[in-house]
């Protein structure tokens, strides 16, 4: 069976999550094939998906952590640790 | 799936509620930044994200003695987070214009891609540019909150469908569902905009393409 472009953009996530059964990945696939805008519709997907999960994206604050671990330190402190 | 430190986990509860206090600081560490993002997703605010960050890991402290172990530590640590992120929400009775249009998954947006037809990769290498991260920033930010969270938990801090769902307090189907409109969502804003991060490509007599 031939998959339209709507139909492969619906499955795009789990697509990348390699969570598609293997029929309709081999039809993706086929359609992926010989479809330029599907082909980068996931090639841009998938950079996105990388590029937001890069570290350098989403830091902490700075300080955050010793902050943190104070205020752990006075309660374990408080609590007679 | 069982982290493979499952075992270290709850040894080291065991060993914290023993009296070992000290050792919590080792237990909340691998947990920090997805609280904080967690929140900052709630609360859309650097000041009041951290500290309800802190208010949720002394909470985790003090209730230490009411972790079950039927998830991992970390879901439960993010259940409490949100619970508390959306208390500072109420109690600061401004819930945010995006919470209350009451975003759902029956809701039918248009979740259709950003058609390109030619793609170049974006290199990880581009983010030293710190215009592609902020970029970054703003559309994740943009997203309605429970898209946002979905994608701060599952692809920012690379928590799985199921501990996502747990964590949160919702389905793995939603999880799913969220996932793919948040991600046609970012694609859809960022990809035509990215181009302009592309590596340039040689063209003839050394000039750009």
């Amino acid at each position: 069976m031939r998959i339209d472009c709507k139909h492969v953009w619906e499955h795009i996530s789990s697509y990348i999550e390699g969570d598609v059964d293997p029929v309709l990945r081999a039809e993706i696939d086929e359609h992926l094939e010989t479809c330029e805008i599907c082909s980068a519709v996931l090639d841009s997907t998938r950079n996105v998906v990388v590029l937001v999960a890069d570290d350098r994206v989403f830091e902490l604050p700075a300080g955050f952590s010793e902050r943190l671990h104070a205020r752990i330190d006075e309660e374990l402190e408080r609590s007679g640790g | 799936m069982t982290s493979p430190n499952a075992e270290s986990e709850s040894e080291k509860i065991r060993r914290i509620l023993g009296g070992e206090k000290e050792l919590f600081h080792e237990l909340i560490r691998p947990c920090e930044r997805s609280i904080y993002f967690l929140l900052l997703s709630i609360l859309k605010n650097d000041a009041e994200a951290e500290d309800v960050a802190q208010e949720t890991v002394i909470k985790a402290y003090t209730n230490l003695h009411l972790f079950r172990g039927e998830a991992q530590f970390r879901t439960w640590v993010l259940s409490i987070a949100r619970n508390e992120g959306l208390g500072r929400l109420r109690k600061l009775g401004n819930r945010r214009e995006d919470s209350l249009d009451a975003e759902t998954d029956e809701a039918t947006g248009d979740y259709t891609p950003a058609i390109l037809t030619s793609w170049r990769e974006i290199p990880s290498e581009a983010l030293e540019q710190k215009e592609l991260g902020e970029l970054i920033r703003a559309a994740v930010g943009r997203l309605p909150e429970i898209y946002r969270n979905i994608v701060i938990l599952r692809d920012i801090e690379e928590m799985d469908i199921r501990e996502t769902a747990a964590a949160l307090g919702i389905s793995e189907g939603a999880v799913k569902v969220r996932l793919h409109r948040a991600r046609a969502m970012l694609q859809k804003e960022l990809a035509p905009q990215m181009k302009a991060f592309a590596p340039k490509r040689k063209g003839l007599f050394g000039g750009r393409a």
